[in-house]
């Protein structure tokens, strides 16, 4: 066996794309895996129709899964992959767009076939014509070699077909020298329960190493080197399980019995999945008739003394916001989870957007604050969901915590916490009276918060509810002061809590005019669109929110202190108005509502254009 | 935690000393404000007479209530309470009773908050039998919002949104909780303080959801609705139709009866004239609840010759009970959370 050449890269950007039903994303999630465990940084991102299975081989059919890996440290997924593997002509058309010029690509020549191509909407095959020619093309019959490799084994020939997307895995595999052991390791306890399905995915996978490594159409594989990251233990974690784990460990450093209700929706259904899987640590998951019950359960839940959380998506935040105005009125901890789609309606249910900010700052009734938070990062999303808890918890208040479909399935190294060291959370509970005349459910302490008085302790029955309540009794009050001076202290609660964040974290730049404002999952672009637009040599500086409301307190002299504010959002400007209409200064957007992340490029160049 | 609300005696929390608790004890110091002369004053007397029997502090009850008139309820309890929001009482008082077995959770609804608005949060804890007692006041009305017709008004009713009478055909609350497999589903009246407390007494040795729909008259907006069965001067003695486990299904002082007609319906019959074999004897402990479904359509309103009492009284898993359980069972095989294991479970590498 010839030995071949090893080139190192610094990055690699490569999307694995085909048919709903080729595998694409657990094919992506692998190469992921051995790629985290190889110690490079990544990022990811899945993109997949909301059909489960769209009719084959059609490009409403397609599903994606891109990877950005690198020796240094990374932050978004990456706008251009370098490397496209369509599995058919519908993955092709689709993704060809996005792959850089000079760009690699690996097509599936067994798909290529007259059906396929009609129903992809190629009239002629593009592997036949120059179309192609901007790209390395490479034509690996996928289908047919692991048909082979299975050959012997007793598994059928549909069977064999579909561990392709295996060998697509080990040929990608080879190329970037990812680990094998992790992979196989991994096929082997997948299906320790059918042998012969198991023996086809392994000779698929070693098929498709053994083909790049022996065959003379790749010339030489890369080398992506580990980057070095700060010392300690790491593991891949999606922002969907991080953010659970975030409420488990809520619950765990509360000693708060966690109630999670939930109504199946994509893209939070996965914080649902995970949860009820955590039941030894006294987790209660209730999938509940619809959002509506969901959220009332969790705040009955709340009442009772849990941890009491809902999680939806843009739709379900609609149904539940009566039941968030009743959590504000009864003052009760809640925490409610919304990972953002495209919206409006039923939009785009698989595709990112983050445009749920003016919903979850104004989308009730009445005047209703609520303190918002909102998630950064994959592991970001774990740190959002316990400062979630800890502000409802000690403010006695529903709080809403803002992913998006992104941050939910995108995964990135994480560096494990150390669990014993994450602060705890006081519930404090009301033990006895808290006044001459016996217990007052609505007298506050130096928190504006009011008691939280669990039924089942003695001498503090009291009565909560959606009707305006009398200032310190909490008896039904219908009088005029009391409703304003009630008003009034439901909003100074929430103000109060910017005593009590971090303040906005400023990456400045002497000499910089324009300061980039982001919020939720925009920040690994920003962060990577502004490193471009230094080294270009431009001063630019950039800040980003966790906290939405309140805000961080230095967040007016923050935006008033640059000539220039520039927000980037997957919105039309939500951010943007707020910021306009709270601190008076002419911020203009970048604003991107495409069901996918800005590009770090698009971003920078943005940027390089306003500085001129 | 203890088991509640199955009327089994309990401390007040301090070492056995038996509870011995009086209606003035589950009295709120709030004014009560029903309109004057509305049943709802009725039932007020009749849980609060009732519920020192159950020998359960009154920090252990909890009240939850939805909109409507039934709704105010709540403050009136000196008990612990959640005012809801409209037809999600059943909703939020899952979550309660799920979480915290220790309680004794009832529903306060009525027509419109429990059939109409919050119709799916009803049948759904119905269906997961959670441990809550829920007494629905029916008044066929829409009081609070002053006087249009209910999901349970009869049709052809003229009210302020139905001039020209109503089109809907009404629910048969009984067979609706029947249908929705609910393992306790009773009837009574407001003004019968003992068949009342009768009814209450049944649904909290219940385990699991026990619905009680609660005739209630609406004096100002719906006067006299269930006159045929609450008013003796309209008949109430020969209009109610007394169900009791185990006895044969007779009434108007034994002079009519309920037997099985032809084709298998039941129907109502002359008591002297009916042999006793063709007599129905009602069992509300199986689990075929067609009988109890049949007794629920024996009027088609409360017009006519109707059953009170327990319809149906069953042993099904309560919810909360088989929460807890999965929660024990996967302590036992996975032994308690510990969030550090968690956290690095799966593939995780060094960082040196």
């Amino acid at each position: 066996m010839v030995q071949k050449a090893v080139e190192e890269k610094e990055r690699v950007v490569v999307r694995f794309a085909g048919d709903s039903g080729d595998g694409m994303q657990l094919t992506g999630d692998r190469f992921t895996n051995a790629t985290a465990m190889l110690g490079n940084d990544l990022a990811t991102l899945p993109d997949f129709p909301a059909e489960i299975r769209a009719p084959a081989g059609t490009l409403a059919g397609v599903s994606a899964f891109q990877i950005h890996f690198a020796s240094r440290d990374i932050l978004t997924p990456g706008d251009r992959p370098n490397v496209l593997v369509a599995m058919n002509p519908a993955a092709l058309k689709s993704n060809i767009a996005s792959l850089e010029k000079g760009g690699t690509l690996i097509v599936n020549e067994d798909a290529f076939i007259k059906r396929n191509l009609e129903k992809a909407g190629y009239a002629e095959n593009p592997l036949e014509d120059d179309s192609l020619d901007a790209y390395q093309v490479f034509r690996v019959p996928m289908t047919s070699i692991t048909v082979r490799a299975t050959e012997g084994l007793e598994v059928t020939k549909k069977d064999a077909e579909r561990s392709k997307n295996m060998f697509a895995l080990g040929l990608v595999s080879w190329m970037y020298g990812r680990p094998t052991d992790v992979t196989i390791r991994w096929i082997e306890q997948k299906f320790a329960k059918k042998p012969e399905i198991r023996e086809a995915n392994l000779a698929a996978f070693k098929a498709g190493y053994n083909f790049g490594e022996t065959t003379e159409l790749f010339a030489h594989s890369y080398e992506v080197k580990p980057f070095q990251a700060k010392p300690g233990t790491y593991r891949n974690i999606s922002g969907a399980t991080a953010l659970a784990w975030g409420l488990v460990a809520a619950s765990v450093k509360s000693g708060l019995p966690l109630f999670y209700a939930s109504y199946p929706i994509t893209p939070a259904s996965e914080l649902l999945h995970e949860l009820s899987r955590r039941k030894n640590f006294g987790v209660r998951t209730l999938q509940a008739e619809d959002e509506i019950a969901a959220a009332g359960a969790a705040l009955g839940a709340a009442f009772g003394g849990s941890l009491g959380v809902t999680g939806t998506s843009g739709p379900g935040m609609d149904l539940k916001s009566e039941t968030v105005g009743l959590a504000v009125t009864l003052e009760l901890p809640m925490i409610v989870v919304d990972v953002q789609r495209a919206g409006p309606s039923t939009g785009m249910p698989t595709k990112t957007e983050a445009s749920d900010l003016l919903t979850a700052m104004f989308g009730r009734h009445g005047e209703s604050p609520i303190p918002i938070v909102a998630s950064s990062t994959p592991g970001n999303c774990f740190d959002t969901a316990l400062e979630a808890a800890r502000i409802a918890v000690k403010y006695r208040t529903p709080v809403i915590l803002l992913s998006d479909t992104f941050l939910a399935n995108s995964s990135e190294p994480w560096l494990i916490p150390d669990a014993n060291s994450l602060p705890q959370v006081e519930p404090k509970f009301a033990t006895g009276p808290n006044d001459d005349r016996g217990f007052m459910p609505y007298k506050r302490d130096e928190n504006l918060a009011r008691p939280w008085a669990l039924p089942g302790t003695p001498g503090l029955e009291h009565r909560v509810g959606g009707l305006e309540k009398e200032d310190v009794t909490g008896n039904i009050s219908y009088e005029a002061d009391n409703h304003e001076r009630m008003t009034h202290l439901r909003a100074a609660k929430v103000a109060k809590i910017a005593d009590d964040i971090p303040s906005l974290q400023v990456d400045h730049e002497e000499g910089a005019e324009l300061l980039v404002l982001g919020w939720g999952s925009t920040y690994g672009t920003i962060t990577a669109a502004v490193r471009r637009v230094r080294a270009e040599g431009k001063k630019v500086a950039s800040a980003h929110l966790h906290h939405l409301n309140p805000w961080p307190k230095n967040t007016g002299d923050v935006v008033r202190s640059y000539p220039k504010v520039l927000i980037p959002e997957m919105n039309t400007g939500q951010l943007l108005k707020l910021i306009r209409a709270e601190f008076l200064v002419e911020a203009e957007g970048f604003n991107k509502v495409q069901g996918q992340p800005i590009f770090a490029e698009e971003l920078a160049n943005d940027i390089l254009r306003r500085l001129g | 935690m203890n088991e509640a609300g199955n009327g089994q005696e309990q401390g007040d929390g301090r070492q056995g000393r038996p509870l011995t608790l009086t209606k003035k004890d589950f009295t709120s110091d709030q004014e009560v404000r029903w309109c004057p002369g509305c049943g709802d004053y009725a039932i007020l007397a009749a849980v609060q007479g009732f519920m020192p029997e159950l020998g359960l502090p009154t920090h252990q009850t909890v009240f939850v209530s939805g909109i409507g008139c039934s709704g105010r309820f709540t403050y009136y309890m000196d008990t612990y309470g959640v005012h809801g929001i409209h037809g999600r009482a059943p909703a939020i008082a899952t979550g309660l009773a799920t979480s915290r077995r220790d309680l004794s959770v009832w529903v306060i609804t009525g027509d419109g908050d429990a059939l109409s608005i919050g119709g799916n949060h009803l049948i759904h804890c119905l269906r997961r039998n959670v441990n809550l007692k829920i007494l629905m006041f029916n008044n066929q009305i829409y009081g609070l919002t002053k006087g249009q017709y209910s999901p349970t008004s009869e049709e052809g009713k003229v009210t302020k949104s139905t001039p020209f009478g109503s089109l809907d055909h009404p629910f048969n609350p009984v067979a609706l909780a029947l249908g929705a497999e609910a393992s306790f589903v009773a009837r009574t009246i407001d003004n019968d303080r003992h068949h009342l407390t009768e009814v209450l007494r049944a649904a909290a040795q219940h385990r699991g959801a026990a619905f009680i729909e609660i005739y209630q008259n609406c004096n100002v907006f719906n006067d006299g609705a269930f006159d045929a069965l609450r008013d003796k001067q309209h008949g109430a003695q020969q209009n109610q139709i007394r169900l009791e486990h185990g006895q044969p299904v007779v009434f108007d002082d034994g002079r009519r009866c309920v037997r099985v007609g032809e084709n298998g319906r039941l129907e109502i019959a002359e008591a002297a004239s009916t042999p006793q074999e063709q007599i129905v004897v009602h069992d509300a402990h199986q689990d075929d609840p067609t009988l109890a479904f049949q007794l629920a359509h024996i009027s088609t309103g409360p017009t006519q010759p109707t059953c009170i009492g327990v319809f149906r009284d069953t042993a099904r898993p309560v919810y909360g009970e088989a929460m807890e359980a999965q929660i024990e069972q996967a302590t036992d095989r996975l032994g308690a959370g510990d969030l550090g294991n968690l956290l690095h479970s799966g593939d995780t590498w060094q960082v040196k």
